[in-house]
C-alpha cells in the first residue's frame, strides 16, 4: 500500500535557496585565537570587571600602602590608651587591643597576603608545571617515580606540612620562606593537572604530524604540547592564589606563619579572637579583607575556566 | 539556470482526505540563541510521512537535518527553540505538547536510534538493565515479564544469545552489536515511528549493511515508519522511498528518492548526486575508456587520465613492501603480555606517480601499514623499501631527509592542526624544522602553498577553529606539500568530510598528483573513494592481504568473497544515479 501512494515532487525555487560555493573561506571577519576568544568572552561579563578592579586595588594597596593611609600599622602610632576605642574621625574602623589603627593595619596587611600568595603560586606553577609536563610527556619510569613522589607530598596537607617545617626552621620566617614552604607542599596539584593535560595533547594528531615532519621531541613538547596544556593550569593557578592567601592567614593565625612583628590579616584575626566578646568588629575587618581578596581570585578563576572551556567555546 | 526547475505547489492541498499522514511537519523553524545573536538553523521545513513509509533526510553537516528532527522530538539543546511551524503526529502538535506529554510519546510512539553506538549506552550498567529500564518506562510490564520482554527485544534486534548476554556490559559488545541493542531499545515499545539519526555512520560497511537490513525487516514487519537522517545519498536512496534534501536549513528538494536521484532538479541536489563517490568514479572510468575529446574533460578527468597513462609505463617501484609483519605486545596487567598481529605478511609495490589504496574495515591493519611506512612504529619483520633503500634501517642521521620525502595527512581534520598556532605557523613548521629559507621567503612559500590548495593567502593569519573540516584538511595537505615530498601517505584523509567537500579534496589531490608527480599511499575504508582515486588496490582483513590488483580489476572482477561482500555493502552501489 505505501508504494501505491503518489509521492509529490517539490523543488525549492532557486531564488529562495541560493547555492554557495563549496566550502568557501570567510576571511572578512576578524581573526581569532583561543586567548583572544577567551578574553572576548570574559570582557562581556560584568563580574570579570568587578574581580579585576578588586584585584588591581589589592595589588596597588600592597605595593604602595602609604597612598591609602598616613598612619603607621605598628610601633609609635599604637598607643595603649586607645585600646579597643570605637571608630572616630580619621580612624574609621577604630582601634585594636594594642591601640593600633585597624584600618591602617588592614591596608598594610594586604602586602604580606599578596606577596605570599603570588610567590607561592608562581613557584608551584613553575615547579609543578615543569615536573608534570616532563612526567606526562616522557612517561615510563620517570612518570612512575615523579607521580608517586607527588602522591607522597599530596598526602600531607600543605598547612600541616608548613606547620611542621616552620617549627624546625633555624631562621626567622619571612614571606619568601613561607612561600617556598607552601610551594613545596603545593606543587603536586599543579603537576597532576599538567600531566593529565599533557597526556591528552601528546596523543593529538598534530603531534604525530610534527613527529612525521622531523621536529625533535623537545621542540614538540615546548611548541605544541605545553601551549595546549596551559589552559587548565591557568585555571588552577588563579584558584590556588586564593587558597595560598588563606594558607598564609591560617599559618599566621596559628602563630607559625609570619613573625608577630609583620602585619598580616591572619595575625590580626588571631589577635581579634582574644577579644571577640568585647569587640567583635575587630574580627570582622581582617576577615572581610581576606574574604574579598580570596573571593576575587576564586571568581576570576571560575570565569577564566568558563572562557577557556572548549565545550563552551563550541557552543558559541 | 532556472528553466530546469519546476516549482510545484509545495505540499498537497489537493491531496484529498483519503489518508492523514502519521507525521505532518509544516514550515518548521528552529532558532538558536548564541553570543552573536539569534541564528535560524532550520528555516521552514515541511514534509509528510505516512504509516509504513520510509523517509530519508539528506544533507551535509550543518544543513539542519538533525536539528529539525531533534526539534520534532523536543530534544533541542537548551539555547534552541521551535520558533514557528507545526509537527502533527497522530493529530497532536508535537511542538506544543508539555514535557510530560512528550515523554509519553517518546519511546512509546516514536522510537529513536542515536548516531554513536559507542557513547549512547551507559558503560556502568549491564545491557539487560538498560533495555529493561526502557521497557518499564514505556510499557506496563514489570519484573519477570519485563525481563522476558528484554530477551525478546534483543532477539529481535539480532543478538544471537540474548539470555546469556543480559549481564554483559557495553564494553563487551562490538560497535555493531551495540547498535543492535540501541535498535532493540528504539523498537521495544512497538513505536509507530522510528527515528534513526545516522544509525550506521560509525560502523564498517559490511556491518552497516546488516544493521540496515535488520531495521528494514523489523520495521516492515510491524508497519513502522522510519525517518532516516543521513549524509549518504546512496544509503538514503536504498533505504527510503522518499527523500528530503536539506541545504542551509532549507528544503531544496523533496519527493520520491528514485525520481530525485535519476533526475535531480535543484542545483544543490545535482551537485550532491554528482559528488556521490560511486557515481563519480564510474564517470571517470567511462571517459577514460571512451577517450572523449580533451576539451570536454573536467580537470579531475584529465588528472585521472594523465596518471593512468603514467601508471602504465613499467618502472622500478618507488615503494616496495615485502612480507611485512607487525606484532604488538599487549600488556595484560602485571608482567603478562599477549601478542597481537596487526599486520601479517603484507606485500605490495607502488610505482612512482601512482596511487595505491589500502582498503579494509576497522582492525584490518591498514593504518598500521601507514604508521610503519612513516617510521612512526618499528617493523617486526619483513622489509619496506623507499627509492631502493630500506626504510626500517634508515640511518637516524638521515631521518630528516626521509621525513622530507615522505609526508602524511591524517584523518581527523579537527586534530591535525595545533589549535594554538595560526595556519601560517603550522604550514611554515616543516620549513622551519628543515631550516629552509628565512622568515620572508617562508611567508612567501606559505602563500604559494595556500594558493596550491585553493585557499586565500589571508588564511595564514587565521586559527584552525575558524575553518571547516575540509579547509583544515586542505591546510594539512598544504603543510605536507611544504617540503616538496615525493610520497603522501593519506590515512583516511577524506573520510571525515562531507561528500561535496570530499569530492573537492579528492579533485585537489588528483590535480596535485599530475602537477607534482606525487605518489600516494591512500588508506581508506571507503571503496567508493578508492574507485575515484586509486590505480591499484590492496584489500586487507585482520592484518592479512585478501586481494591485490588494479582498481578496475578489483571492481569489475573481484576474486575473493570478502571483496565481493565489501563491494555489495556499498550503500546505493547498485543504484543508477542521474547526471
Amino acid at each position: 500500500m505505501p508504494s501505491s501512494r503518489h509521492i509529490e515532487r517539490y523543488v525549492a525555487p532557486l531564488e529562495e535557496t541560493p547555492v554557495a560555493a563549496v566550502d568557501a573561506v570567510d576571511v572578512s571577519s576578524k581573526a581569532s585565537s583561543i586567548w583572544g576568544d577567551a578574553w572576548k568572552d570574559m570582557r562581556g561579563r560584568w563580574l570579570t570587571w568587578v574581580c579585576l578592579v578588586l584585584i588591581a586595588l589589592i595589588v596597588v594597596v600592597s605595593i604602595v600602602p602609604q597612598l591609602f593611609t598616613h598612619g603607621d600599622p605598628s610601633g609609635a602610632a599604637c598607643q595603649l590608651p586607645q585600646s579597643l576605642n570605637p571608630p572616630t574621625a580619621g580612624h574609621i574602623f577604630g582601634f585594636d587591643k594594642l591601640g593600633c589603627d585597624v584600618y591602617t593595619r588592614i591596608i598594610y596587611g594586604a602586602r604580606s597576603s599578596v606577596t605570599v600568595g603570588l610567590l607561592a603560586t608562581i613557584l608551584t606553577t613553575i615547579i609543578g608545571g615543569i615536573i608534570g609536563a616532563i612526567a606526562g610527556y616522557y612517561g615510563g619510569w620517570l612518570d612512575a617515580v615523579v607521580s608517586r613522589l607527588g602522591d607522597i607530598f599530596f598526602a600531607i596537607p600543605s598547612v600541616l606540612g608548613a606547620i611542621v617545617v616552620s617549627q624546625v626552621l633555624p631562621w626567622k620566617q619571612n614571606a619568601f620562606s613561607l612561600a617556598i614552604i607552601l610551594a613545596v607542599f603545593g606543587w603536586p596539584q599543579v603537576a597532576r593537572i599538567m600531566r593529565g593535560a599533557v597526556l591528552t595533547s601528546k596523543n593529538a594528531d598534530y603531534v604525530t604530524a610534527s613527529i612525521a615532519l622531523g621536529v625533535s621531541r623537545g621542540k614538540i613538547l615546548l611548541k605544541h604540547v605545553v601551549p595546549n596544556s596551559l589552559a587548565p593550569v591557568i585555571v588552577i593557578t588563579t584558584v590556588s592564589l586564593g587558597t595560598f592567601i588563606v594558607a598564609e592567614a591560617t599559618l599566621s593565625f596559628l602563630g607559625v606563619g609570619l613573625p608577630s612583628s609583620a602585619v598580616s590579616w591572619g595575625a590580626d584575626i588571631s589577635a581579634a579572637q582574644q577579644v571577640i566578646r568585647v569587640a567583635p568588629n575587630l574580627l570582622f575587618y581582617p576577615a572581610a579583607a581576606l574574604a574579598i581578596t580570596v573571593l576575587s581570585f576564586l571568581l576570576l578563576g571560575d570565569i577564566v575556566r568558563d572562557a577557556l572551556d572548549p565545550k563552551a567555546r563550541a557552543r558559541r | 539556470m532556472s528553466q530546469g526547475i519546476t516549482v510545484s505547489k509545495p505540499f498537497g492541498q489537493q491531496a484529498g482526505a483519503e489518508e492523514t499522514p502519521l507525521l505532518q511537519v509544516r514550515d518548521l523553524q528552529v532558532t538558536f540563541k548564541t553570543v552573536g545573536g539569534e541564528v535560524n538553523a532550520v528555516k521552514g521545513v515541511s514534509f509528510d510521512l505516512y504509516q509504513g513509509e520510509n523517509l530519508a533526510i539528506v544533507g551535509e553537516s550543518g544543513s539542519g537535518k538533525s536539528t529539525s528532527v531533534t526539534a520534532i522530538l523536543d530534544l533541542l539543546a537548551e539555547n534552541g527553540r521551535v520558533s514557528g511551524g507545526s509537527a502533527l503526529f497522530d493529530g497532536k502538535d508535537l511542538t506544543k505538547l508539555s514535557r510530560k506529554e512528550m515523554e509519553h510519546i517518546r519511546g512509546r510512539e516514536i522510537g529513536y536510534v542515536p548516531q554513536d553506538p559507542m557513547s549512547n549506552l551507559n558503560p556502568v550498567w549491564n545491557i539487560g538493565f538498560q533495555v529493561q529500564e526502557t521497557i518499564e518506562a514505556n510499557t506496563s510490564l514489570r519484573g519477570k515479564e519485563a525481563k522476558a520482554r528484554v530477551v525478546e527485544v534483543l532477539k529481535e534486534a539480532g543478538l544471537t544469545d540474548p539470555q546469556d548476554r543480559l549481564r554483559q556490559y557495553p564494553s563487551q559488545f562490538s560497535g555493531g552489536m551495540r547498535q543492535r541493542v540501541l535498535i532493540g531499545i528504539g523498537m521495544s515499545a512497538r513505536p509507530k515511528l522510528l527515528v534513526a539519526d545516522e544509525p550506521t555512520s560509525a560502523l564498517d560497511v559490511t556491518v552497516q549493511r546488516r544493521i540496515l537490513d535488520h531495521i528494514g525487516t523489523l520495521t516492515s514487519e510491524y508497519g513502522t515508519s522510519v525517518l532516516f537522517i543521513t549524509h549518504d545519498l546512496g544509503l538514503a536512496a536504498e533505504r527510503a522511498e522518499k527523500l528530503l534534501v536539506m541545504y542551509k536549513g532549507q528544503v531544496v528538494e523533496y519527493g520520491s528518492s528514485q525520481e530525485i536521484l535519476a533526475d535531480p532538479k535543484h542545483p544543490y541536489t545535482k551537485r550532491l548526486v554528482n559528488a556521490a563517490p560511486s557515481l563519480a568514479s564510474r564517470r571517470i572510468q567511462s571517459v577514460v575508456e571512451g577517450s572523449a575529446p580533451q576539451g570536454e574533460l573536467s580537470e579531475l578527468d584529465r588528472a585521472a587520465l594523465a596518471h593512468d597513462q603514467a601508471a602504465q609505463t613499467p618502472a622500478a617501484p618507488l615503494i616496495s613492501v615485502k612480507n611485512v609483519t607487525k606484532i604488538y605486545d599487549i600488556k595484560q596487567g602485571g608482567f603478562k603480555k599477549t601478542q597481537f598481529k596487526a599486520a601479517d605478511d603484507v606485500s605490495f609495490d607502488i610505482a612512482k606517480g601512482s596511487t595505491m589504496a589500502i582498503v579494509g574495515e576497522s582492525g584490518s591493519g591498514k593504518s598500521t601499514i601507514a604508521k610503519l611506512f612513516l617510521k612512526l612504529e618499528d617493523i617486526t619483520s619483513g622489509t619496506m623499501t623507499f627509492d631502493g633503500r630500506d626504510v626500517g634501517s634508515w640511518p637516524k642521521r638521515e631521518l630528516l631527509e626521509f621525513r622530507r620525502r615522505v609526508q602524511p595527512v591524517f584523518q581527523d581534520p579537527y586534530g591535525t592542526l595545533d589549535p594554538m598556532r595560526s595556519i601560517g605557523t603550522s604550514i611554515a613548521e616543516p620549513l622551519l624544522t628543515h631550516g629552509i629559507g628565512d622568515a620572508a621567503s617562508r611567508r612567501k612559500t606559505v602563500a604559494e602553498l595556500l594558493d596550491q590548495v585553493s585557499l586565500p593567502a589571508a588564511t595564514a593569519n587565521r586559527y584552525p577553529n575558524e575553518l571547516s573540516g575540509g579547509q583544515r584538511q586542505r591546510i594539512a595537505i598544504a603543510r605536507a606539500l611544504a617540503l616538496k615530498p615525493e610520497v603522501l601517505v593519506l590515512d583516511e584523509a577524506v573520510s571525515a568530510l562531507d561528500v561535496l567537500v570530499q569530492a573537492q579534496v579528492l579533485q585537489l589531490l588528483a590535480d596535485l598528483q599530475s602537477e607534482l608527480d606525487l605518489t600516494y599511499l591512500f588508506i581508506t575504508h571507503d571503496l567508493g573513494v578508492v574507485r575515484m582515486v586509486a590505480d591499484n588496490v590492496t584489500v586487507m582483513r585482520q592484518g592479512k592481504v585478501v586481494e591485490a590488483a588494479s582498481t578496475d580489476e578489483v571492481f569489475e572482477n573481484p576474486k575473493e568473497q570478502y571483496t565481493i561482500d565489501l563491494l555489495e555493502a556499498i550503500p546505493g552501489g547498485k543504484f543508477e544515479f542521474g547526471k
